[in-house]
């Protein structure tokens, strides 16, 4: 089986010519030791089997951040057959510093240029034979979105036109780079002596590290290396490779409209405009929401007739197995009822919520949301891409936190998987509305007016999270910000159906897998609490009473606190549990109406101060348990996770205790 | 004159580079050093960051890091 390495800078379509390449035959994990995804898939073609690896976008072999990392070191020390380096017909100037610096390790290396329908569009005229004339390796050109060239690629693939690189520095670098070459060959094992060579000369920390590693000795420590590199230190062999980039493309690239970025600028100038950029995104996350919660009540309502429906089904089969009637409750109101409601309320939002997120990701508009409001977070010392994160935690906090891996500094990363949970997700919403519609719009109140209040408590949100990520950087997470640099990609018409599958599967179920998992043990605990008596009282109800006077203290109830710690496992059940302890009942409880709802709320001692407490204490306690899995996963600290759980929840009571408190002197 | 002081529509040619090694590295990867032709293309609506065409894709840069970037405009 042949091994390639599948290469590319970030939006060059490189997934799409992985897609179209493997079809179905790929393998999802995470790099050894890494959080970096790893994608990974099979094909045959000419009686030959490859196994294609998709590394993750990267500009340079000199990396930055994690990802980057896992792609330089699979090229430079990995065992492979091939490298397929996928350029962006648009820019291929830029793309081709990836090739050089690809071609300084292998000769290996066939070169995909893709996107070449929209470069065509653009009129932009690429000369692919001369470009692999100059390179010495293949070049293909291919628009994987169409499968166009996709078999030209293929065909490449046994090809043997494979050239030593023609690619050479000036005069005086070459011979240096020709000694050094010939001195270490033998020393540095399997790897290209001219490479190593290159990277004496172009000394970088990280990488010169993993060399030494690999090949065992420190070439540094070596006499005659440390005199030749003394007459290298003013060569600047990266700048050179970029020279050398811009020469090529010179040759071969043709411009015949020199406006083709005005179409891609007019729509920009609107979407980052002084006066429209802000509220047209803020425009475009409420139509979002709407859709979600609007459309997510019928598909719910269906999913909840069909668990009923099995769960007549699934107690006959019990009881014709004879199992004694105390497991059957357990497991069929405990278990089955918990799981099935998780189910429930959360697969149909996270259905319609992401694909229409991956649509707007896919067509491009997320980079300029980060373009929007990277200001607020430096003045942070916060990262820009961290809006991106904080778009997704609207789907899921547990998205939101692995999402965090696009942002390079590892303290601003921190800083945004710390403080995902400030943005209600999904989960949170049914609740947030139910409560805001019963005590603040009225049941039969406009939706439109509960869709602004929702927005209000979502921009609280947003000023916690500014006001605890500056703390944050000032006091555990010093440092200051990073540079940032940010690739405003050209809009693309996005692929509807792909979309949607991508979004079901990459996060849909992903979530409700992690979730299910929880919801099982946590439906026993639930069960047993509502279940076991002392005195004929319920221990949830106990415990209710326990927590009672610390629950008035900052302006709710021991129920709703009892109600919030059980609906770890996933905030949507935690209106039921607070159901279930008010009416002592063993069962989690659908309310009939929003009326009955009220009139249970309001005979419990319900005020205006108890729903705006639970309104706030929602938007910031601890993050569900699936979302504290990932940023274990993430963080790879107890750590961190723990104080994920504890900053926001600290600040919800404070800020509960400050408002009941407050509202006491009005 | 630096990078931040370029109006949308102005051209340059990048001069001097005055930037830690990190940040160097980072414009590096996206083709920016000494002699690359660039165009300011479109300031956010905080004024910062603002966007630059650089070999033919935009690309946005924070102020503080525009600052370290002599260019002469063409």
């Amino acid at each position: 089986m042949k091994i390639i390495a599948l290469a590319g800078n970030p939006n060059v379509g490189k997934s799409t010519v992985f897609n179209s390449l493997t079809g179905l035959h790929q393998h999802t994990g995470n790099w050894p030791g890494k959080t970096v995804s790893n994608a990974s898939g099979t094909f045959s073609y000419n009686k030959v089997d490859y196994k294609i690896y998709d590394l993750p976008g990267t500009y340079s072999l000199i990396s930055h951040s994690e990802e980057e990392e896992v792609a330089r070191d699979f090229i430079c020390f990995d065992k492979y057959d091939l490298v397929i380096v996928v350029c962006d017909a648009v820019c291929l100037e830029r793309n081709l510093n990836l090739v050089l610096q690809t071609l300084e390790i292998t000769n290996k290396v066939i070169v995909c240029v893709n996107l070449m329908d929209e470069a065509s569009k653009k009129q932009i005229k690429i000369d692919l034979d001369k470009l692999s004339n100059i390179l010495g390796v293949p070049v293909v050109g291919t628009s994987a979105r169409n499968k166009n060239g996709v078999n030209n690629l293929l065909e490449k693939l046994d090809s043997t036109d494979f050239n030593d690189t023609n690619i050479k520095y000036p005069n005086e670098v070459e011979e240096k780079i020709l000694f050094l070459t010939e001195y270490i060959k033998g020393k540095v094992k399997d790897l290209n002596p001219r490479w190593v060579a290159i990277n004496l000369i172009n000394y970088n920390n990280s990488l010169y590290k993993k060399i030494t590693e690999y090949i065992g000795i420190n070439l540094l420590e070596d006499e005659i290396i440390q005199n030749q590199l003394l007459e290298c230190q003013n060569f600047d062999l990266v700048d050179m490779l970029v020279t050398k980039a811009e020469e090529i493309a010179k040759e071969v690239v043709s411009y015949n409209d020199k406006n083709y970025k005005n179409k891609d600028l007019k729509i920009d100038k609107i979407t980052t405009s002084k006066i429209l950029g802000i509220p047209l995104m803020i425009a475009m996350l409420m139509v979002i929401f709407w859709l979600t919660i609007k459309g997510a009540n019928y598909p719910s309502d269906l999913l909840f007739k069909f668990f009923n429906f099995l769960e007549i089904y699934i107690l006959k089969f019990f009881n014709f197995l004879n199992l004694p009637s105390f497991l059957i409750e357990l497991l069929v109101s405990g278990v089955y009822k918990v799981l099935t409601w998780v189910v429930a309320v959360m697969l149909p939002p996270m259905a319609i919520f992401f694909p229409l997120f991956t649509l707007l990701e896919d067509l491009g508009y997320l980079p300029r949301i980060a373009f929007n409001l990277d200001k607020m977070f430096k003045k942070c010392q916060a990262c820009g891409k961290q809006a991106l994160t904080m778009c997704m935690g609207f789907g899921c906090n547990a998205v939101g936190v692995s999402g965090a891996r696009i942002i390079d500094s590892p303290r601003e990363r921190l800083i945004a998987i710390l403080t995902n949970v400030f943005v209600p997700c999904n989960g949170r919403f049914p609740t947030m509305i139910t409560i805001i519609t019963i005590f603040f719009v009225g049941i039969n109140g406009s939706s439109l007016y509960s869709v602004i209040l929702l927005t209000v408590i979502i921009l609280l949100g947003f000023l916690l999270t500014f006001i605890v990520s500056y703390i944050l950087s000032k006091t555990i997470l010093k440092g200051v910000p990073s540079s940032f640099t940010l690739e405003l990609p050209p809009y693309r018409r996005p692929q509807i159906c792909k979309v949607i599958i991508r979004s079901i599967f990459d996060r849909t179920l992903f979530v409700l897998g992690r979730a299910a998992v929880v919801a099982i043990p946590a439906g026993l605990i639930i069960w047993l609490l509502a279940n076991l008596t002392i005195n004929d009282i319920s221990l949830l109800n106990h415990i209710a009473t326990f927590l009672n006077p610390f629950g008035k203290l900052i302006g709710m109830d021991g129920v709703i606190l009892i109600a919030f710690i059980l609906g770890f496992p996933a905030n949507e059940i935690v209106i039921p549990i607070m159901l279930m302890a008010y009416m002592a009942t063993g069962n989690l409880v659908e309310y009939e109406s929003l009326e009955s709802l009220k009139n249970i709320l309001i005979t419990n001692g319900w005020t205006i101060k108890t729903a705006i407490c639970v309104l706030v204490f929602s938007l910031c306690h601890y993050p569900c348990s699936t979302t504290c899995l990932t940023i274990k996963k993430e963080t790879g600290s107890i750590k961190w996770t723990l104080l994920a759980i504890v900053l926001p929840t600290l600040i919800g009571i404070l800020l509960c205790f400050l408002i009941s408190h407050i509202s006491n002197f009005i | 004159m630096y990078l931040s002081d370029m109006k949308v529509g102005d051209k340059g040619i990048v001069k001097k580079i005055d930037a830690p090694e990190n940040i160097k590295r980072r414009l590096l990867d996206i083709g920016l050093i000494n002699g690359t032709t660039i165009e300011c293309v479109l300031k956010s609506p905080f004024n910062d960051p603002i966007a630059y065409l650089i070999r033919g894709a935009i690309i946005a840069i924070r102020k503080n890091d525009c600052n370290k970037i002599e260019v002469e405009t063409i």
